[in-house]
């Protein structure tokens, strides 16, 4: 019996080690990423590696600034939003309010299929139709660029934005709408100043994801955005993000070089950023769990 | 009364044009879909052949099939799957049988939601720098598969709790009346009902990793390969490394654009395979259920 119970105790300790593992698994990553990159702050200050406005890996002298990658990146990032806030939004609303059950039932799984196509096809799809499309709209040299990272990225960030935000709209409580009703208000009223304000953390929290995964992606963006590292003022000019630097350039490092070290410097960034944006959306949807339970 | 008829009517207008714009929203999705679904399939379709799917690539990338690419990603996906669904039902079991709420619970979905939000480029590095370098597991389906599995882990440690979730209390504690352990009434009564659900999520972390290129970039994927791997410490070819390869290097764009458009076919097929697997096992599993 005794023996019984502390090969119980034993299996429940296994189990909670098991449990986390994720913790030490990031823990780990954020060793090594830190371990990786700090031998290049021996030689360069922490802020002109962030604010430095040259990237030349491979000149001599190099030199690291990664402000026009980290700007690169926030900027396609903004740009994905305004794609994919609107038309991820309003077919939120669209499928949750207003289209009946058989409209729902092509819906879902084509924002599903959407959610399941491969970044790397993405990308594929951004050179060979969009990226001459805009070529021959806009008449430029190239069809690569900020604009057409912006639309692929929108794209992928829409299943996030779209499942997410129709979760919170139809978990908003029935009395809501029927009290507006009650007061008069048509459906579209309600809508609009009933229901999407009850979801609006939930909303907002599943933008932020959204955003954090589009600048967190690397495949489209390396294959579309152009790939110049300089401080972006246009859309339809090339940019360059983080995630492209790294794996466009991590393949032609040698290891312990200052570049290498520059790389994974990038790393942490990207990683700081990308936790912060999942620890807003996560505080905002606690909100919204809060308000609505 | 005018005014209140025409109030009346300017609400009725600004609720057709509310509608229309959210439809619209909705239809776009649609079209895009469609759009990027014609153009591969329409493309793809005329290079896919049973040569294209068996054959070794040929003529530097020109010619030829894309068989090794296929191959690796298969490998790939099956190691990252072996070595993340164990730890996945495990964390899992934890979460669901045993954890009181609390801070432990807290801090461990910290630790999964954080995890899950990792970059996949970010992941690659981490893979390089422990499993290729310092492990000295080399560029190879090893060091590939385990960075996969750690980049799926969070996924499967959800899916495998929602399917543990999903069998009744009642089950447990019938178990635990007739004297089980704990242990017992896990393996033995808990597992077996919620294996459905633990497989349906393991067949979608297939398909998510299938598609993945960031994360094998610099720790498995190669553009070329002379023999079929033949042990875990190879390198391999993979089908999404393969489609970037083929836009990016080389030099014949056009030969290697058809082959593209062909790769990237059987990679859309496949992940979309994978994801109605997953639904017909599902549907098949809640139609055996009995509660």
């Amino acid at each position: 019996m005794q023996l019984k119970k502390k090969k119980e105790k034993l299996l429940e300790w296994l189990f909670l080690f098991f449990a986390f593992l994720s913790n030490i698994l990031l823990v780990g990553i954020i060793i090594i990423l830190f371990k990786e990159s700090l031998p290049l702050f021996k030689e360069i200050k922490v802020l002109d590696f962030l604010l430095g406005r040259h990237w030349y890996p491979t000149y001599d002298p190099a030199e690291f600034g990664i402000l026009p990658l980290i700007l690169g990146s926030l900027w396609v990032t903004i740009g994905s939003l305004l794609v994919a806030v609107p038309l991820g939004l309003g077919a939120a609303i669209y499928i949750s309010e207003i289209a009946s059950t058989s409209l729902k039932e092509i819906l879902k799984p084509v924002v599903e299929v959407l959610a399941g196509i491969p970044s790397v096809v993405l990308g594929f799809f951004g050179m060979v139709v969009i990226a001459p499309f805009l070529q021959e709209v806009f008449k430029l040299p190239t069809g690569l660029n900020a604009l057409n990272g912006s639309i692929l990225l929108g794209i992928m960030a829409i299943p996030t934005i779209t499942s997410i935000s129709e979760d919170c709209l139809s978990s908003v409580p029935r009395g809501f709408k029927e009290a507006s009703y009650a007061l008069g208000a048509n459906r579209w009223e309600t809508m609009i100043k009933v229901t999407v304000p009850a979801a609006f953390s939930g909303i907002s929290s599943a933008v932020i994801l959204g955003m954090g995964r589009a600048i967190g992606e690397t495949m489209t963006v390396l294959m579309v955005a152009g790939g110049s590292a300089v401080i972006p003022h246009s859309f339809l000019q090339p940019v360059r993000t983080m995630t492209a630097t790294i794996a466009a350039e991590m393949g032609e490092t040698a290891i312990g070089s200052e570049h290498y070290y520059a790389l994974f410097g990038i790393a942490v960034v990207l990683f700081i950023l990308t936790l912060i944006f999942n620890i807003i959306a996560d505080l905002v949807a606690q909100r919204f769990r809060k308000r609505i339970v | 009364m005018i005014i209140n008829m025409n109030a009346r009517k300017w609400r009725e207008i600004k609720q057709q044009i509310g509608f229309m714009a959210v439809q619209l929203a909705a239809v776009i999705i649609f079209i895009i879909l469609g759009i990027l679904l014609y153009f591969i399939f329409s493309r793809g379709i005329t290079v896919i052949s049973w040569d294209f799917l068996t054959k070794m690539p040929e003529k530097g990338m020109t010619a030829g099939g894309i068989f090794p690419a296929i191959l690796g990603s298969f490998y790939l996906t099956i190691g990252a799957i072996l070595f993340a669904l164990p730890l996945g039902i495990l964390a899992a079991i934890y979460m669901t049988e045993y954890a009181t709420q609390g801070k432990i619970i807290r801090i461990i979905r910290i630790g999964i939601s954080n995890l899950a939000s990792v970059p996949s480029i970010v992941f690659g590095l981490f893979g390089l720098a422990l499993f290729v370098n310092y492990l000295k597991f080399g560029v190879s389906i090893l060091s590939g598969s385990l960075t996969l599995g750690i980049m799926i882990l969070p996924v499967i440690i959800r899916s495998s709790e929602e399917a543990l979730l999903l069998v009744p209390n009642g089950f447990r504690e019938a178990s635990l009346a007739l004297g089980a352990t704990k242990w017992q009434t896990i393996y033995k009564i808990v597992l077996p009902n919620a294996i459905g659900g633990i497989i349906t999520g393991a067949i979608l972390g297939v398909g998510r990793v299938a598609g993945e290129t960031a994360p094998i970039l610099f720790t498995a994927a190669t553009f070329y390969i002379r023999k079929l791997p033949n042990s875990i410490f190879s390198e391999v070819m993979a089908l999404p490394y393969h489609i970037y390869a083929l836009m990016t290097e080389g030099s014949h764009p056009k030969e290697q654009k058809a082959i593209a458009y062909g790769a990237s076919l059987v990679l859309i097929i496949m992940v979309l395979g994978i994801n109605l697997l997953a639904i017909f096992i599902r549907n098949h599993y809640r139609r055996k259920k009995k509660w």
